[in-house]
């Protein structure tokens, strides 16, 4: 495959998340942000986001293990990674937070569980689609060319 | 009879002796038949041929013949009465077999006749019954048809009246006359109704005032079915006058004449026929004359009974619409008439208020000029005096001098906008404008004397306030100056905030605008800028006036500076200009006060911006404002969000250092640092935080801008963002032209808060 073709899979890739809604704009913002002095700078932010959204589900989960929840604690959790993921623009994940902190207020054990079931679920969605969009990117770098610059048209 | 025949003579006995009595009237019998029978034919000629039609002429022959025949027979019959010869007897013999044959003939031939003449007969029977039938029919036709015309002409007459006395009079001689009555008699209801009054008569010119009570059974009978009713001549009603005739009295005939109340009529409304009175008709043929009324007659007379009334009422009915129309016109004309003399009326007083605005005009025009050129010169000079030595006293004077000129300035200009708006001959000026751009302005131009005042001046631009407008820049301006202006002139101490947000459809059911619904479109939308002060406020009773020219609240007048009392006339003259509406809230004296106003801005296209005087930082373009190395902190214990951050921070040039908590924050800050970003999301951390950093920070000028970052759209975290001294909040997700719009904001005002 030429660099043309990766390029435009790449885009037609990136679009796709766009349109079912795993980004938003603000991993556009992210995008912007990359320049001849942070060139890496949204696979790094990225990277940070996997690592605190897999140490804040550990922590949610052993959190709603217990047997009297706490849930201040699982409600402080669950908004951190509410702003992680809203800050790189992981739409769903956030939304699911989002419903996640509405239980948590009514400290519904059950549904509260359901709703780390959902988050974890989006999470891993999001996680692979980012991930094979990087692996794109590395390709089209190693076979020379540049990663296009989106914009969001529609 | 049997004959014995002689030897001798060859003749034949008759068996009987001739002078028997019997042979005698035997002989007499048969000449009498044989004188019938040859007289029968006769006469059956003579009629037939006195007849025209007989269609049985030779059955006429025939019958003729039998008789004929049998005549002879009898006559030759004679003869044999005596002795008479075998002649006679073959004579006698031949004639009674013709006879025989003629006869049955005859017979036969009747078989078939008599029918046919019977059916003649039926036929001519029942012609003359048919005849006699159309006569009738004809008959009745003729009646029908005369009783009608004498309706017609009844009608005729009565309609060529609408006098009632005249119509009753008229009828009851027309029906005397057609019927040939020898008299006729109206007996009305009297006012009480319980008599019958006789009102009218056709031979008696003056009646008597007979009454007879109503209720008689022969009046109620005839009362209470509308065919003319045959009375006894006996009864009260009929019994007019002496009975001169020999004999019997003519036949009287009596009917209801309904009476339909005029007091009911009223002109548009036609009442019901249900009547409840009833006058009664009395009508007597001749006597002596044998006459009977005859059913065509009673109907003429039922028909004219149930017309009288009608039809007086119809021509009065009439009339009165014909009456009310003349009426109607009457009033048509002379209102037409008013109005022209209201029309000319009118028409001088334009002319006359045109003539004095003209003269006005031409009066202010002139003034204008010569006013304002001693003026541009007393304020020119006095600036170039200001500019020479002068002792203190001196420079005192002329700053009083200029001071005082320039509100005399102002004035002037006031009065002569003011008077513009008034007619009307303002019109406003459409340009595209930056909208944030006037209120940076305003802020200018109004933050020197705020901060002498020490008056915190904020300002919060919606963000969904568009950037650009069409509109009337200046003049909104000037009403956004005047408006703070007033606010700062009028606060002692406290803060000013000015709020510009785009007014939606739901925020116009303001009870405080109750006329004022207007509909935002694709290609408007309304301004609404809110200013409040925490100063003097304004008595709620003296809100109303505030807005008229030249008026001033006691208030204002003893305290403060003075105003000349037009900025709020002008400014709501300009607000209403751009379809828009002003208004002042103020809890009372002390308690500060509010005004808003809201108006119509146009929203530009999107091609025309090139004739657009681009303001200078425009958003939407990838050009990285360097912030040229611009020392800033981020605070944020969130990892993500701190690398965004910092991310955005550095992408637009800044020198950026992290702290991932508040101890660390307060750590690492210095008086290098110009600005320090923090996290609000996570509870009280940031509050405590910007204290402590201001606590750190004595003097002012050398503390960091504190900004907070915050995804709440919460009023409460904006006020204890406010509360706590910070000089900014930015709501999260921060875009990088925003932020870059928030730098440079900051930078140049040390204050923005986004509105919330």
């Amino acid at each position: 495959m030429d660099v043309g073709q990766m390029q435009r899979q790449w885009l037609d890739y990136t679009r796709s998340l766009f349109i079912e809604g795993f980004l938003d704009n603000q991993f556009l913002q992210l995008q912007q942000l990359q320049d001849e002095n942070n060139p890496e700078f949204v696979v790094e932010v990225v990277s940070l986001f996997f690592d605190d959204s897999e140490r804040l589900l550990k922590d949610l989960n052993f959190a709603l293990d217990q047997q009297g929840v706490d849930f201040k604690k699982v409600d402080a959790h669950v908004h951190q990674l509410k702003g992680s993921s809203s800050s790189i623009g992981a739409q769903r994940v956030k939304n699911a937070c989002i419903a996640f902190r509405n239980f948590c207020e009514e400290q519904n054990v059950e549904a509260c569980l359901r709703c780390l079931q959902q988050v974890k679920q989006e999470y891993c969605l999001v996680k692979n689609k980012l991930e094979t969009l990087f692996r794109l990117e590395q390709q089209i770098v190693a076979a020379g060319g540049s990663i296009p610059m989106m914009e969001l048209g529609f | 009879m049997w004959f014995k025949a002689t030897e001798s003579c060859n003749c034949i006995e008759p068996q009987w002796p001739a002078d028997e009595l019997l042979v005698k009237y035997q002989y007499i019998s048969d000449f009498f038949i044989a004188l019938a029978y040859f007289s029968i034919p006769l006469e059956l000629i003579y009629f037939v041929k006195k007849s025209a039609v007989f269609p049985y002429r030779w059955v006429l022959v025939q019958f003729g013949a039998f008789i004929v025949l049998c005549g002879a027979t009898h006559l030759i019959n004679l003869w044999t009465f005596t002795v008479h010869t075998r002649t006679v007897a073959m004579v006698m013999t031949a004639a009674k077999v013709l006879t025989a044959v003629v006869s049955c003939a005859t017979a036969l031939m009747l078989v078939h006749i008599i029918p046919d003449l019977l059916s003649v007969k039926t036929r001519e029977l029942f012609l003359k019954n048919k005849a006699a039938e159309l006569d009738r029919e004809m008959g009745l036709i003729r009646t029908q048809e005369e009783t009608g015309r004498h309706v017609r002409m009844l009608t005729h007459e009565i309609r060529s009246t609408l006098d009632r006395h005249t119509i009753l009079k008229t009828t009851l001689i027309e029906l005397g006359r057609t019927l040939a009555l020898e008299e006729c008699a109206l007996w009305m209801p009297t006012r009480t109704g319980l008599e019958l009054q006789l009102a009218y008569t056709l031979r008696q010119q003056n009646p008597v005032g007979y009454t007879v009570p109503i209720h008689l059974p022969v009046i109620n009978q005839v009362f209470s079915s509308n065919r003319a009713v045959k009375i006894s001549p006996n009864c009260p009603v009929a019994r007019l006058r002496p009975h001169t005739g020999k004999y019997l009295p003519g036949e009287v005939v009596a009917v209801r004449v309904p009476l339909l109340n005029l007091s009911n009529f009223q002109i548009y409304d036609w009442p019901e026929v249900s009547t409840r009175s009833y006058a009664l008709m009395v009508l007597m043929l001749p006597s002596d004359s044998a006459r009977q009324w005859h059913v065509h007659e009673l109907e003429l007379v039922e028909v004219v009974a149930d017309q009288i009334n009608r039809l007086h009422f119809d021509g009065v009915g009439y009339v009165a619409v014909a009456l009310s129309h003349a009426a109607i016109l009457e009033e048509s004309m002379r209102a037409r008439n008013l109005l022209i003399e209201q029309n000319v009326a009118l028409d001088l007083a334009r002319r006359e208020a045109e003539t004095a605005i003209h003269a006005r005009n031409d009066f202010l025009a002139v003034m204008n000029h010569e006013m304002r050129t001693p003026m541009h010169a007393i304020i020119a000079l006095s600036s170039l005096l200001q500019e020479t030595e002068l002792t203190a006293e001196q420079r005192l004077m002329v700053e009083t001098i200029l001071k005082s000129s320039n509100l005399l300035a102002t004035l002037i200009n006031d009065v002569l906008d003011l008077s513009r708006l008034e007619d009307g001959s303002l019109q406003l000026e459409t340009t595209t404008f930056s909208l944030h751009s006037v209120f940076r302005e305003v802020l200018n131009l109004i933050k020197p004397v705020a901060s002498v005042k020490r008056l915190s001046l904020t300002l919060h631009l919606a963000s969904d306030l568009p950037v650009y407008a069409v509109g009337d820049e200046k003049r909104l301006m000037q009403t956004i100056l005047n408006v703070v202006g007033n606010a700062v002139k009028f606060s002692k101490e406290g803060s000013i905030s000015i709020t510009a947000i785009v007014a939606k459809p739901e925020s116009f059911k303001d009870a405080r605008i109750p006329e004022f619904l207007p509909v935002p479109s694709d290609s408007h939308f309304y301004l609404r800028v809110q200013v409040n002060d925490s100063g003097s406020g304004i008595n709620p009773q003296d809100i109303p006036k505030l807005f008229t020219k030249f008026a001033q609240s006691q208030a204002v007048q003893t305290k403060g500076p003075a105003g000349s009392g037009l900025g709020l006339a002008i400014c709501r003259r300009f607000v209403n200009l751009m379809e828009g509406h002003i208004w002042i809230e103020s809890e009372g004296i002390g308690k500060g006060c509010t005004v808003t106003f809201i108006v119509k801005l146009g929203i530009p296209d999107r091609p025309n911006e090139s004739k657009l005087a681009f303001a200078p930082k425009v958003p939407g373009n990838h050009v990285s404002t360097n912030f040229g190395g611009l020392k800033v902190l981020v605070m944020d214990d969130n990892g993500v969000n701190r690398s965004v951050t910092k991310g955005l921070l550095l992408h637009l040039g800044c020198d950026v250092t992290t702290a991932g908590s508040s101890e660390e924050c307060l750590r690492i800050i210095s008086p290098e640092h110009r600005v320090v970003f923090m996290d609000v999301c996570t509870g009280l951390d940031g509050y405590e935080l910007a204290i402590r950093i201001q606590e750190k920070f004595k003097k002012r000028q050398d503390r960091p801008l504190i900004v907070a970052l915050t995804g709440n759209t919460n009023r409460v975290t904006k006020e204890n963002c406010m509360r706590v001294g910070m000089d900014g909040l930015i709501l999260k997700p921060v875009s990088v032209d925003k932020m870059r719009g928030v730098l440079s904001e900051l930078l140049e005002h040390r204050v923005l808060f986004e509105a919330i």
